[in-house]
Protein backbone atom coordinates (compact mmCIF):
# COMPACT_ATOMS: atom_id res chain seq x y z
CA UNK A 1 0.00 0.00 0.00
CA UNK A 2 1.75 3.20 -1.34
CA UNK A 3 -0.71 5.80 -1.06
CA UNK A 4 0.84 9.56 -0.71
CA UNK A 5 -1.12 11.25 1.35
CA UNK A 6 -1.40 14.98 0.24
CA UNK A 7 -4.00 17.18 2.06
CA UNK A 8 -2.06 20.19 0.23
CA UNK A 9 -3.65 18.86 -2.94
CA UNK A 10 -6.81 21.41 -2.28
CA UNK A 11 -4.80 24.64 -2.22
CA UNK A 12 -3.23 23.38 -5.83
CA UNK A 13 -4.57 25.13 -9.01
CA UNK A 14 -7.24 23.80 -10.90
CA UNK A 15 -5.79 22.46 -14.96
CA UNK A 16 -7.23 26.14 -16.10
CA UNK A 17 -5.77 27.63 -13.66
CA UNK A 18 -8.81 29.89 -12.75
CA UNK A 19 -9.34 28.12 -9.17
CA UNK A 20 -8.34 26.15 -6.48
CA UNK A 21 -9.42 22.47 -5.97
CA UNK A 22 -11.17 23.94 -2.35
CA UNK A 23 -13.32 26.27 -5.07
CA UNK A 24 -14.77 23.01 -6.57
CA UNK A 25 -15.57 21.85 -3.39
CA UNK A 26 -17.01 25.39 -2.25
CA UNK A 27 -18.97 25.48 -5.51
CA UNK A 28 -20.03 21.47 -5.25
CA UNK A 29 -21.43 22.58 -1.73
CA UNK A 30 -23.54 25.00 -3.15
CA UNK A 31 -25.16 23.28 -5.99
CA UNK A 32 -26.11 20.91 -3.65
CA UNK A 33 -27.66 22.95 -1.23
CA UNK A 34 -29.51 25.41 -3.53
CA UNK A 35 -30.86 21.91 -5.54
CA UNK A 36 -31.91 20.28 -1.83
CA UNK A 37 -33.61 23.49 -0.34
CA UNK A 38 -34.95 24.63 -3.84
CA UNK A 39 -36.58 20.94 -3.81
CA UNK A 40 -37.70 20.93 -0.17
CA UNK A 41 -39.47 24.00 -0.51
CA UNK A 42 -41.29 22.15 -3.62
CA UNK A 43 -42.00 19.35 -1.70
CA UNK A 44 -43.49 20.67 1.11
CA UNK A 45 -45.49 22.62 -0.78
CA UNK A 46 -46.95 19.72 -2.79
CA UNK A 47 -46.36 17.26 -0.03
CA UNK A 48 -48.83 18.90 2.32
CA UNK A 49 -51.63 19.44 -0.27
CA UNK A 50 -51.43 15.72 -1.44
CA UNK A 51 -51.35 14.75 2.33
CA UNK A 52 -54.78 16.97 2.91
CA UNK A 53 -56.09 15.30 -0.27
CA UNK A 54 -55.36 11.89 0.75
CA UNK A 55 -58.11 12.22 4.27
CA UNK A 56 -60.49 14.33 2.83
CA UNK A 57 -63.66 12.07 2.17
CA UNK A 58 -63.67 12.84 -1.97
CA UNK A 59 -63.34 9.37 -3.64
CA UNK A 60 -61.22 11.28 -6.33
CA UNK A 61 -59.01 13.46 -4.40
CA UNK A 62 -58.14 10.95 -1.98
CA UNK A 63 -57.69 8.17 -5.46
CA UNK A 64 -55.34 10.92 -7.01
CA UNK A 65 -53.28 11.70 -3.93
CA UNK A 66 -52.94 7.72 -3.21
CA UNK A 67 -51.78 6.98 -6.87
CA UNK A 68 -49.07 9.93 -6.80
CA UNK A 69 -47.55 8.13 -3.63
CA UNK A 70 -47.33 4.78 -5.22
CA UNK A 71 -45.96 5.88 -8.52
CA UNK A 72 -43.04 8.27 -6.94
CA UNK A 73 -42.42 5.96 -4.22
CA UNK A 74 -41.90 2.73 -6.13
CA UNK A 75 -39.79 3.98 -8.95
CA UNK A 76 -35.97 4.56 -8.15
CA UNK A 77 -35.08 8.13 -7.97
CA UNK A 78 -32.23 7.67 -10.67
CA UNK A 79 -35.11 6.21 -12.84
CA UNK A 80 -37.25 9.40 -12.47
CA UNK A 81 -34.24 11.75 -12.85
CA UNK A 82 -33.76 10.05 -16.08
CA UNK A 83 -37.68 10.41 -17.40
CA UNK A 84 -37.29 14.45 -16.31
CA UNK A 85 -34.11 14.63 -17.78
CA UNK A 86 -34.70 12.23 -21.31
CA UNK A 87 -38.28 11.71 -21.68
CA UNK A 88 -39.91 14.99 -20.26
CA UNK A 89 -38.82 17.50 -22.60
CA UNK A 90 -39.69 15.32 -25.32
CA UNK A 91 -43.44 15.08 -24.92
CA UNK A 92 -43.79 18.55 -23.93
CA UNK A 93 -46.14 20.77 -25.54
CA UNK A 94 -46.07 24.18 -27.14
CA UNK A 95 -42.28 23.99 -27.81
CA UNK A 96 -40.88 24.16 -23.99
CA UNK A 97 -38.95 20.55 -24.54
CA UNK A 98 -36.95 22.50 -26.99
CA UNK A 99 -36.20 25.48 -24.60
CA UNK A 100 -35.50 23.13 -22.30
CA UNK A 101 -33.14 21.67 -24.18
CA UNK A 102 -31.62 24.72 -26.11
CA UNK A 103 -30.82 25.94 -22.21
CA UNK A 104 -27.48 26.20 -20.35
CA UNK A 105 -26.29 22.93 -19.62
CA UNK A 106 -25.58 23.48 -15.86
CA UNK A 107 -28.98 25.82 -15.91
CA UNK A 108 -31.19 23.03 -17.19
CA UNK A 109 -29.34 20.26 -14.99
CA UNK A 110 -30.00 22.37 -11.85
CA UNK A 111 -33.99 22.75 -12.99
CA UNK A 112 -34.84 19.08 -14.02
CA UNK A 113 -33.25 17.60 -10.01
CA UNK A 114 -35.11 20.38 -8.49
CA UNK A 115 -38.19 19.19 -10.12
CA UNK A 116 -37.31 15.52 -9.67
CA UNK A 117 -36.46 15.62 -6.25
CA UNK A 118 -39.32 17.93 -5.20
CA UNK A 119 -41.64 15.73 -6.74
CA UNK A 120 -39.78 12.80 -5.53
CA UNK A 121 -40.02 13.95 -1.48
CA UNK A 122 -43.37 15.37 -2.05
CA UNK A 123 -44.71 11.98 -1.72
CA UNK A 124 -42.48 10.81 1.09
CA UNK A 125 -43.94 14.79 2.79
CA UNK A 126 -47.65 13.84 1.76
CA UNK A 127 -47.60 9.99 3.78
CA UNK A 128 -45.94 12.09 7.06
CA UNK A 129 -48.70 15.05 6.52
CA UNK A 130 -51.55 12.34 6.06
CA UNK A 131 -50.04 10.40 9.58
CA UNK A 132 -50.00 13.76 11.26
CA UNK A 133 -53.67 14.16 10.19
CA UNK A 134 -55.01 10.62 11.21
CA UNK A 135 -53.54 11.11 14.52
CA UNK A 136 -55.06 13.67 15.76
CA UNK A 137 -58.23 11.91 17.65
CA UNK A 138 -61.60 11.88 15.57
CA UNK A 139 -63.45 13.73 17.92
CA UNK A 140 -61.29 17.05 17.00
CA UNK A 141 -62.81 16.68 13.12
CA UNK A 142 -66.34 15.79 14.72
CA UNK A 143 -66.12 19.06 17.49
CA UNK A 144 -65.06 21.24 14.32
CA UNK A 145 -67.76 20.10 11.88
CA UNK A 146 -70.22 20.31 14.49
CA UNK A 147 -69.68 23.67 15.82
CA UNK A 148 -70.56 24.26 12.11
CA UNK A 149 -67.27 25.20 10.31
CA UNK A 150 -67.45 23.79 6.95
CA UNK A 151 -65.19 21.06 6.21
CA UNK A 152 -62.46 23.33 4.70
CA UNK A 153 -62.69 25.46 7.34
CA UNK A 154 -62.07 22.23 10.17
CA UNK A 155 -58.72 21.53 8.59
CA UNK A 156 -57.87 25.32 8.31
CA UNK A 157 -58.70 26.43 11.99
CA UNK A 158 -58.80 22.76 14.01
CA UNK A 159 -56.51 19.61 12.00
CA UNK A 160 -53.91 21.37 9.99
CA UNK A 161 -52.09 23.78 13.04
CA UNK A 162 -52.09 20.86 14.81
CA UNK A 163 -50.87 18.31 11.94
CA UNK A 164 -48.28 20.28 10.88
CA UNK A 165 -46.72 20.80 14.34
CA UNK A 166 -46.93 16.78 15.15
CA UNK A 167 -45.27 16.11 11.45
CA UNK A 168 -42.04 18.49 12.33
CA UNK A 169 -40.20 15.51 13.68
CA UNK A 170 -40.40 12.99 11.23
CA UNK A 171 -40.43 15.44 8.20
CA UNK A 172 -36.57 15.81 10.14
CA UNK A 173 -35.00 12.62 8.42
CA UNK A 174 -36.75 13.72 4.96
CA UNK A 175 -34.89 16.93 4.92
CA UNK A 176 -31.50 15.13 5.71
CA UNK A 177 -32.91 12.23 2.72
CA UNK A 178 -32.92 15.28 0.16
CA UNK A 179 -29.52 16.54 0.84
CA UNK A 180 -28.19 13.10 0.22
CA UNK A 181 -30.35 12.09 -3.02
CA UNK A 182 -29.06 15.25 -4.15
CA UNK A 183 -26.19 13.42 -5.08
CA UNK A 184 -28.31 11.41 -7.96
CA UNK A 185 -28.20 14.85 -9.80
CA UNK A 186 -24.59 14.20 -10.63
CA UNK A 187 -25.56 11.79 -13.28
CA UNK A 188 -27.14 14.61 -15.74
CA UNK A 189 -23.42 16.52 -15.43
CA UNK A 190 -24.28 18.85 -12.25
CA UNK A 191 -21.22 19.04 -10.73
CA UNK A 192 -22.79 19.26 -6.78
CA UNK A 193 -20.38 17.78 -4.30
CA UNK A 194 -20.63 14.39 -4.77
CA UNK A 195 -19.39 15.19 -8.71
CA UNK A 196 -16.63 17.65 -7.71
CA UNK A 197 -15.26 15.46 -5.11
CA UNK A 198 -15.31 12.31 -8.19
CA UNK A 199 -13.61 14.82 -10.31
CA UNK A 200 -11.04 16.30 -7.85
CA UNK A 201 -9.99 12.25 -7.31
CA UNK A 202 -9.70 12.30 -11.09
CA UNK A 203 -7.46 15.46 -11.75
CA UNK A 204 -4.67 14.84 -8.75
CA UNK A 205 -5.12 11.47 -8.24
CA UNK A 206 -5.78 12.08 -4.48
CA UNK A 207 -8.91 10.31 -4.22
CA UNK A 208 -9.05 9.64 -0.58
CA UNK A 209 -8.50 13.40 0.59
CA UNK A 210 -10.99 14.13 -2.08
CA UNK A 211 -13.57 11.16 -0.76
CA UNK A 212 -12.86 12.03 2.75
CA UNK A 213 -13.59 15.86 2.36
CA UNK A 214 -16.59 15.59 0.70
CA UNK A 215 -17.39 12.75 3.49
CA UNK A 216 -16.90 15.21 6.14
CA UNK A 217 -18.83 18.21 4.76
CA UNK A 218 -22.21 15.79 4.36
CA UNK A 219 -21.73 14.81 7.64
CA UNK A 220 -21.62 18.69 8.13
CA UNK A 221 -24.50 19.16 6.49
CA UNK A 222 -26.47 16.62 8.27
CA UNK A 223 -25.51 17.87 11.95
CA UNK A 224 -26.36 21.29 10.58
CA UNK A 225 -29.70 19.93 9.26
CA UNK A 226 -30.34 17.68 12.93
CA UNK A 227 -29.40 21.16 14.65
CA UNK A 228 -32.05 23.11 12.61
CA UNK A 229 -34.83 20.56 12.77
CA UNK A 230 -34.51 20.09 16.60
CA UNK A 231 -34.16 23.77 17.03
CA UNK A 232 -38.41 23.58 15.51
CA UNK A 233 -39.19 20.66 17.05
CA UNK A 234 -38.77 22.66 20.31
CA UNK A 235 -40.33 26.01 19.32
CA UNK A 236 -43.75 24.30 17.49
CA UNK A 237 -43.83 21.12 19.90
CA UNK A 238 -47.23 20.67 21.22
CA UNK A 239 -47.38 21.00 24.73
CA UNK A 240 -49.01 17.78 26.32
CA UNK A 241 -47.89 15.25 23.10
CA UNK A 242 -45.35 13.33 23.45
CA UNK A 243 -44.63 12.56 19.83
CA UNK A 244 -44.52 16.69 19.56
CA UNK A 245 -40.35 17.10 20.22
CA UNK A 246 -38.42 15.83 23.67
CA UNK A 247 -37.48 17.38 26.30
CA UNK A 248 -38.33 20.51 28.98
CA UNK B 1 -47.04 16.27 -28.68
CA UNK B 2 -45.29 15.89 -31.56
CA UNK B 3 -43.16 12.98 -30.27
CA UNK B 4 -43.94 9.49 -31.84
CA UNK B 5 -43.49 6.82 -29.60
CA UNK B 6 -41.94 3.17 -30.92
CA UNK B 7 -41.90 0.77 -28.58
CA UNK B 8 -40.37 -2.16 -31.25
CA UNK B 9 -37.09 -2.11 -29.91
CA UNK B 10 -38.07 -3.43 -26.77
CA UNK B 11 -38.79 -6.80 -28.00
CA UNK B 12 -35.71 -7.28 -29.57
CA UNK B 13 -34.12 -6.34 -26.36
CA UNK B 14 -35.53 -8.83 -24.10
CA UNK B 15 -32.78 -10.93 -23.70
CA UNK B 16 -30.34 -8.12 -22.52
CA UNK B 17 -32.72 -6.46 -20.86
CA UNK B 18 -33.41 -9.95 -18.64
CA UNK B 19 -29.93 -10.57 -18.02
CA UNK B 20 -29.40 -6.75 -16.44
CA UNK B 21 -32.36 -7.76 -14.29
CA UNK B 22 -30.44 -10.96 -13.14
CA UNK B 23 -27.51 -8.63 -12.26
CA UNK B 24 -29.95 -5.82 -10.21
CA UNK B 25 -31.61 -9.35 -8.53
CA UNK B 26 -27.79 -10.97 -7.50
CA UNK B 27 -26.90 -7.48 -6.50
CA UNK B 28 -30.06 -7.12 -4.35
CA UNK B 29 -30.10 -10.79 -2.99
CA UNK B 30 -26.30 -10.71 -1.90
CA UNK B 31 -26.85 -7.25 -0.70
CA UNK B 32 -29.42 -8.26 1.73
CA UNK B 33 -27.84 -11.13 3.04
CA UNK B 34 -24.51 -9.58 4.13
CA UNK B 35 -26.62 -6.33 5.24
CA UNK B 36 -28.75 -8.65 7.24
CA UNK B 37 -26.26 -10.23 8.67
CA UNK B 38 -23.53 -7.48 9.08
CA UNK B 39 -26.55 -5.22 10.89
CA UNK B 40 -27.82 -7.94 13.18
CA UNK B 41 -24.17 -8.12 14.47
CA UNK B 42 -24.03 -4.32 14.59
CA UNK B 43 -27.31 -3.72 16.42
CA UNK B 44 -26.36 -6.62 18.72
CA UNK B 45 -23.36 -4.17 19.63
CA UNK B 46 -25.20 -0.92 19.69
CA UNK B 47 -27.14 -2.77 22.48
CA UNK B 48 -24.13 -4.11 24.17
CA UNK B 49 -23.52 -3.29 27.88
CA UNK B 50 -19.57 -3.05 26.57
CA UNK B 51 -19.29 0.47 26.04
CA UNK B 52 -16.62 0.46 23.21
CA UNK B 53 -18.33 -1.63 21.30
CA UNK B 54 -21.83 0.28 21.38
CA UNK B 55 -19.88 3.45 20.64
CA UNK B 56 -18.55 1.74 17.14
CA UNK B 57 -21.43 0.50 16.29
CA UNK B 58 -23.50 3.83 16.89
CA UNK B 59 -20.81 6.01 14.99
CA UNK B 60 -20.79 3.56 11.76
CA UNK B 61 -25.01 3.91 11.85
CA UNK B 62 -25.03 7.77 12.48
CA UNK B 63 -22.25 8.24 9.17
CA UNK B 64 -23.74 6.09 6.52
CA UNK B 65 -26.98 7.57 7.34
CA UNK B 66 -25.31 10.48 6.78
CA UNK B 67 -23.69 10.50 3.75
CA UNK B 68 -25.24 9.46 0.09
CA UNK B 69 -24.74 6.07 -1.17
CA UNK B 70 -23.46 6.88 -4.45
CA UNK B 71 -20.28 8.58 -2.41
CA UNK B 72 -20.13 5.21 -0.67
CA UNK B 73 -19.85 3.62 -4.16
CA UNK B 74 -17.06 5.80 -5.31
CA UNK B 75 -15.77 5.40 -2.45
CA UNK B 76 -15.00 1.43 -2.71
CA UNK B 77 -14.89 1.06 -6.26
CA UNK B 78 -11.78 3.12 -5.09
CA UNK B 79 -10.86 1.51 -1.69
CA UNK B 80 -11.62 -1.84 -2.40
CA UNK B 81 -8.31 -2.53 -4.83
CA UNK B 82 -6.22 -0.65 -2.73
CA UNK B 83 -6.93 -2.94 0.15
CA UNK B 84 -6.61 -5.89 -1.55
CA UNK B 85 -3.32 -4.91 -2.59
CA UNK B 86 -2.61 -3.82 0.64
CA UNK B 87 -3.70 -7.51 2.00
CA UNK B 88 -2.19 -9.69 -0.65
CA UNK B 89 0.95 -7.45 -1.11
CA UNK B 90 0.07 -7.47 -5.24
CA UNK B 91 -2.06 -5.28 -7.31
CA UNK B 92 -5.61 -6.65 -8.08
CA UNK B 93 -8.59 -5.27 -9.73
CA UNK B 94 -11.80 -6.71 -8.46
CA UNK B 95 -13.93 -4.75 -11.37
CA UNK B 96 -17.13 -2.45 -10.54
CA UNK B 97 -19.30 -5.24 -9.66
CA UNK B 98 -17.51 -6.79 -6.29
CA UNK B 99 -17.07 -3.64 -5.40
CA UNK B 100 -20.20 -2.10 -5.79
CA UNK B 101 -21.43 -4.77 -3.91
CA UNK B 102 -19.46 -4.02 -0.86
CA UNK B 103 -20.61 -0.87 -1.07
CA UNK B 104 -24.14 -1.76 -0.56
CA UNK B 105 -23.33 -4.43 2.15
CA UNK B 106 -22.01 -1.92 3.78
CA UNK B 107 -24.22 0.96 3.65
CA UNK B 108 -27.18 -1.53 3.93
CA UNK B 109 -25.96 -3.06 7.33
CA UNK B 110 -26.23 0.59 8.80
CA UNK B 111 -30.17 1.04 8.05
CA UNK B 112 -30.63 -2.94 8.67
CA UNK B 113 -29.27 -2.45 12.17
CA UNK B 114 -31.70 0.53 13.30
CA UNK B 115 -34.71 -1.83 12.53
CA UNK B 116 -32.52 -4.89 14.11
CA UNK B 117 -31.83 -2.81 16.86
CA UNK B 118 -35.94 -1.93 17.39
CA UNK B 119 -37.25 -5.30 16.58
CA UNK B 120 -34.79 -6.57 19.70
CA UNK B 121 -35.46 -3.66 21.33
CA UNK B 122 -39.59 -4.47 21.19
CA UNK B 123 -39.12 -7.68 23.16
CA UNK B 124 -40.27 -7.18 27.03
CA UNK B 125 -36.94 -7.48 28.93
CA UNK B 126 -38.11 -10.00 31.44
CA UNK B 127 -37.39 -12.86 28.41
CA UNK B 128 -33.65 -11.95 28.68
CA UNK B 129 -33.94 -12.56 32.14
CA UNK B 130 -35.45 -15.47 32.00
CA UNK B 131 -33.46 -16.83 29.50
CA UNK B 132 -30.52 -15.98 31.39
CA UNK B 133 -32.74 -17.85 34.97
CA UNK B 134 -32.70 -20.96 33.24
CA UNK B 135 -29.43 -21.38 32.83
CA UNK B 136 -28.70 -19.51 29.29
CA UNK B 137 -25.50 -18.11 27.84
CA UNK B 138 -25.99 -14.91 26.13
CA UNK B 139 -25.39 -16.39 22.68
CA UNK B 140 -28.01 -19.31 23.90
CA UNK B 141 -30.89 -16.23 25.39
CA UNK B 142 -30.38 -14.34 21.61
CA UNK B 143 -30.02 -17.19 19.43
CA UNK B 144 -33.17 -19.49 20.61
CA UNK B 145 -35.31 -16.45 22.33
CA UNK B 146 -34.75 -13.27 21.50
CA UNK B 147 -33.79 -13.12 17.76
CA UNK B 148 -36.59 -15.80 16.58
CA UNK B 149 -38.93 -13.29 18.01
CA UNK B 150 -37.18 -10.17 17.23
CA UNK B 151 -36.92 -11.30 13.68
CA UNK B 152 -40.91 -11.81 12.82
CA UNK B 153 -41.63 -8.74 14.52
CA UNK B 154 -39.67 -6.70 11.88
CA UNK B 155 -40.15 -9.11 8.79
CA UNK B 156 -42.01 -6.55 7.43
CA UNK B 157 -39.94 -4.05 8.06
CA UNK B 158 -36.98 -5.42 6.79
CA UNK B 159 -38.31 -6.04 3.72
CA UNK B 160 -39.47 -2.86 3.13
CA UNK B 161 -36.07 -1.74 3.42
CA UNK B 162 -34.89 -3.75 0.84
CA UNK B 163 -37.74 -3.06 -1.36
CA UNK B 164 -35.65 0.43 -1.08
CA UNK B 165 -32.43 -1.73 -1.59
CA UNK B 166 -33.71 -2.78 -4.49
CA UNK B 167 -34.69 0.87 -6.54
CA UNK B 168 -31.15 1.39 -4.84
CA UNK B 169 -29.03 -0.82 -7.05
CA UNK B 170 -30.13 1.30 -9.93
CA UNK B 171 -27.44 3.49 -8.86
CA UNK B 172 -24.96 1.38 -9.92
CA UNK B 173 -24.85 2.88 -13.26
CA UNK B 174 -22.26 5.51 -11.73
CA UNK B 175 -19.80 2.94 -12.19
CA UNK B 176 -21.60 1.98 -15.53
CA UNK B 177 -22.70 -1.82 -14.32
CA UNK B 178 -24.91 -3.34 -16.78
CA UNK B 179 -27.80 -3.53 -14.01
CA UNK B 180 -31.56 -3.31 -15.68
CA UNK B 181 -31.45 -0.01 -15.49
CA UNK B 182 -28.06 0.10 -17.61
CA UNK B 183 -29.22 -2.15 -20.10
CA UNK B 184 -32.37 -0.33 -20.81
CA UNK B 185 -29.98 2.87 -21.43
CA UNK B 186 -27.46 1.26 -23.44
CA UNK B 187 -30.44 -0.49 -25.49
CA UNK B 188 -31.73 3.12 -25.90
CA UNK B 189 -28.87 4.90 -26.76
CA UNK B 190 -28.30 2.50 -29.38
CA UNK B 191 -31.49 2.48 -31.40
CA UNK B 192 -32.09 6.43 -30.71
CA UNK B 193 -35.17 5.17 -28.46
CA UNK B 194 -34.28 6.70 -24.74
CA UNK B 195 -37.50 7.70 -24.14
CA UNK B 196 -39.36 4.33 -24.51
CA UNK B 197 -36.65 2.63 -22.70
CA UNK B 198 -36.69 4.31 -19.74
CA UNK B 199 -40.40 4.74 -19.62
CA UNK B 200 -40.28 0.96 -19.96
CA UNK B 201 -37.60 0.89 -17.00
CA UNK B 202 -39.82 2.66 -14.99
CA UNK B 203 -43.12 1.06 -15.51
CA UNK B 204 -40.52 -2.76 -14.65
CA UNK B 205 -39.45 -1.16 -11.40
CA UNK B 206 -43.08 -0.22 -10.56
CA UNK B 207 -44.81 -3.35 -11.03
CA UNK B 208 -42.05 -5.39 -9.12
CA UNK B 209 -42.04 -2.40 -6.49
CA UNK B 210 -45.36 -1.97 -6.44
CA UNK B 211 -46.22 -5.80 -6.09
CA UNK B 212 -43.84 -6.28 -3.54
CA UNK B 213 -44.69 -4.00 -1.02
CA UNK B 214 -48.44 -5.17 -1.97
CA UNK B 215 -47.57 -8.44 -0.57
CA UNK B 216 -45.19 -7.27 2.54
CA UNK B 217 -48.51 -5.18 3.41
CA UNK B 218 -50.61 -8.58 3.32
CA UNK B 219 -47.76 -10.38 5.25
CA UNK B 220 -47.81 -7.94 7.72
CA UNK B 221 -51.50 -7.82 8.25
CA UNK B 222 -51.47 -11.66 8.78
CA UNK B 223 -47.95 -11.78 11.23
CA UNK B 224 -49.67 -9.06 13.15
CA UNK B 225 -48.48 -10.38 16.53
Amino acid sequence: MNYTWNWGVFLQKTPDGSATYVDWLISGLGWTVSVALSAWVLALALGAVLGVMRTVPNKWLSGIATAYVEIFRNIPLLVQLFIWYFVVPEILPFGLGDKLKQMDPTLNAFITSFLCLGWFTAARVCEQVRAGINSLPKGQKNAGLATGLTLWQTYKFVLLPMAFRLVIPPLGSEFMNIFKNSSVALTIGLLELTAQSRQIAEYTANVFEAFIAATVIYIGITLTAVTIMRWLEQHFRVPGYISGGGGK
Amino acid sequence: MSYEFDWSSIPGAIPFLLKGMGLSLTLLALAMLGGIVFGTILALMRLSPIKPLAWFAGAYVNLFRSIPLILVIFWFYFLVPFIIAAISGQAATVGPFYSALIAFMIFEAAYYCEIIRAGIQSIPRGQVFAAYAVGMTYGQAMRYVILPQAFRNMIPLLLTQSIILFQDTSLVYVVSLPDFLGVAGKVGQRDGRLVEMYLFAAFVYFVMCYGASYVVKRLQKRYAV
